[in-house]
């Protein structure tokens, strides 16, 4: 069975406005060793899910389940949650800046997650354990260093802190929230490399969270894509790039900008993700969706299986056969191609 | 760390320099003849112009000032006429009385103002943080001389007619003359100091807590597996506390230039008190002294709190 188990799992808050549903039947699996990717735009729930798993998510109504190793998480007591944080599940965040304490030497905070799970070891010792993990995740001088705080390291060498933090105890899954999105896209790759040697090194399972397709390229094993809560589209990473099913999926590879396309315009998905509250019936993503048809905008698509790939999963109502599926996009593409021959061309590459 | 002490002190010798300006000029330029008020109604103008040369008021202004300066910063603030003493030994003698008031109301205004605001900022909106909230707003809308004259009224008047005479009514017993004395006469000005600054307090920990406790760093001491206390004394209380330390720096000093509405409900000869009489008296000298003293306390505790900033947070040092 894999490490860990999420099955529709729900997160609603209640906010002046209404009740935002941030995560809405939420489903994967993490297997061990693997890296799982979480993608989706800003606001489409996957922070709030995977802080939800590790019971990070204050003042929300929670459903669902989610099994690590065979222990519930959620609605499990703060005591069995405390065990697993840190110890079994390491979490890295975005802003490396802010996600570290600025009053504590870098040393002393790993050193406090070591000591809060192994109450037997001295002080000296994790240290020492401390300045090997900063060494580990490629910190020069890292004996030294360990006295600094953390203004004192630019912002990759933070991320490696971090990560040198959430890998302390050995973890069987690392959450990773947006590792890179802070980051030089100089300092990405070499975050990105230390992430991976260290999955190799110890087996660990990564969730890596992000908004950047580049990194799903690069890292992923299976990824989950995410839209206005739910899962949209999931299959193994060259499933979603080169055999998607998802009109939105398709949308997000389109805006991608393509090396060599100097100059050409990049082409955005039309519109904005949809308000979390009170959702309307049908698919989330009819609105901006160029093949939306009328049972699109009555009934929320089922997540089923699609292409004759049982691991390749797809919440669309149109065709689950693959030449089906091409003779849709190429009609669409035909009807927009004569609608932008209509308007003028105000801007050519 | 060691510049920065350095500006500060420069910056603080500069104010108080524009503090003797601005008292003296207030006090000797202001149409006020202070030889005139000494002599008394009765005095030929013989007789003040006696006492204007004998305290150089018929020198030059800047010659004044320079005696002034130079006398005040040897230490030497003048000689108080009404009572015959020195200014400088009339504020030693009652600034101990006001330390008496102001440091142990401020431990206990600041404990419970940080212990409230944090239990109020753990659970917001709760029972318990709407109980903090109504019982801060009460003593902060309530004036320090009527929160004095009640608490005399409960726990003096009506505790010793009803037969066991605990607090006395006011007055100082000074420290040598018995602790439990000193301790029983202190309690109900601690108190009322202490009630109504810790709901500032209070409303400030909170707030400042909620802020903190909203950080990633506190996120991520939780995804450490830290134990809630910890994460919230260690880590959120620790952040917290900076705003709190300076306006506790800030209050502490502006308050040891005399407490004036305690002192006077518990008749406390402390400075406040010394400088109403003096102001009702038009006693010129000891209202500079008093004044000057308690300019140079809130300058000082300004930069007592800007180096004690340094020492919370690390990144001030660097700067």
């Amino acid at each position: 069975m894999a490490l860990l188990e999420v099955r529709d799992l729900r997160v609603a808050f209640n906010t002046p406005d209404g009740v935002v549903e941030a995560v809405r039947g939420l489903s994967f699996d993490v297997e061990r060793g693997t890296t799982l990717a979480i993608v989706g735009e800003s606001g489409s729930g996957k922070s709030v899910a995977t802080q939800t798993i590790t019971g990070l998510t204050r003042g929300a109504r929670i459903s669902g389940s989610a099994r690590f190793d065979d222990t519930e998480l959620i609605g499990a007591s703060t005591k069995v949650l405390q065990k697993i944080r840190g110890n079994r599940i390491g979490m890295i965040f975005q802003d490396p800046l802010s996600s570290l304490h600025p009053y504590y030497k870098v040393g002393w905070q790993i050193v406090e997650m070591i000591r809060a799970h192994d109450h037997r070891i001295s002080t000296a010792a994790a240290r020492q354990r401390a300045a090997h993990l900063l060494s580990l995740v490629g910190i020069p001088r890292a004996e030294s260093r360990i006295d600094d705080y953390p203004h004192q390291f630019s912002g990759g060498m933070r991320q490696r802190v971090m990560i040198a933090m959430a890998m302390a105890l050995d973890p069987d899954l690392l959450i990773a929230d947006e590792p890179t999105t802070a980051l030089d896209v100089t300092v990405q790759a070499q975050v990105l490399e230390v992430m991976r040697n260290l999955q190799e090194q110890y087996g660990t399972a990564i969730i890596l969270i992000t908004h950047d397709l580049g990194v799903v390229a690069e890292m992923s094993d299976e990824v989950v894509v995410m839209y206005a809560g739910a899962v949209m589209e999931k299959g193994a990473r060259r499933t979603i790039f080169y055999d998607h099913h998802h009109p939105y999926t398709e949308g997000l590879l389109a805006s991608l900008p393509a090396q060599g396309d100097i100059g050409a315009r990049l082409t955005p998905i039309a519109g904005a993700p949809p308000s979390l509250i009170s959702l309307p019936a049908g698919c989330p993503f009819a609105p901006r969706c160029r093949y939306a048809f009328d049972l699109c905008w009555k009934e929320t698509p089922p997540l089923a299986e699609v292409y004759d790939d049982p691991t390749h999963l797809s919440s669309c109502w149109l065709s689950s056969n693959r030449e089906m599926r091409h003779l849709d996009r190429e009609h669409a593409d035909e009807t927009d191609a004569q609608a932008q021959a209509a308007e003028p061309e105000e801007w050519s590459a | 760390m060691l510049r920065f002490l350095v500006r500060r002190l420069a910056l603080g010798v500069l104010v108080m320099w524009l503090i003797t300006v601005a008292v003296f000029a207030l006090f000797f330029i202001a149409p006020n003849n202070v030889a005139r008020t000494l002599a008394g109604r009765q005095a030929t103008p013989d007789v003040v112009a006696l006492i204007s040369h004998r305290l150089g008021l018929d020198q030059p202004v800047w010659k004044q000032y320079l005696d002034f300066v130079g006398k005040a910063v040897r230490g030497d603030l003048g000689f108080d006429y009404y009572h015959g003493v020195p200014v400088t030994d009339l504020i030693a003698g009652a600034l101990p009385i006001t330390l008496s008031v102001v440091i142990p109301g401020a431990i206990i205004w600041l404990v419970l103002g940080v212990f409230n605001g944090v239990v109020s900022a753990i659970r917001p909106r709760s029972f318990v943080d709407r109980g903090m909230t109504a019982f801060a707003l009460f003593f902060y809308s309530m004036p320090t001389f009527l929160l004095g004259l009640l608490l005399l009224y409960f726990l003096y008047f009506r505790l010793t007619l009803a037969g066991s005479a605990v607090f006395p009514a006011g007055g100082y017993a000074p420290f040598t003359g018995g602790l439990y004395d000193w301790f029983i006469h202190m309690v109900l000005p601690w108190f009322t100091l202490a009630l109504v600054s810790a709901a500032t307090y209070t409303r400030l920990t909170r707030a400042s807590m909620l802020d903190v406790l909203g950080e990633d760093y506190v996120r991520t001491a939780r995804s450490k597996g830290v134990g809630e206390r910890r994460v919230v004394l260690r880590h959120a209380l620790r952040a917290a506390l900076t705003p709190i330390v300076t306006q506790f720096g800030i209050d502490v000093g502006s308050l040891l230039g005399g407490v004036v509405v305690t002192e006077t409900v518990f008749s406390l000869p402390g400075l406040g008190k010394t400088a109403i009489d003096a102001i009702n008296q038009q006693d010129l000298p000891v209202i500079i002294g008093i004044v000057l003293f308690a300019s140079a306390a809130v300058v000082v505790a300004n930069i007592v709190v800007d180096a004690f900033y340094a020492v919370l947070d690390p990144r001030v040092r660097l700067h």
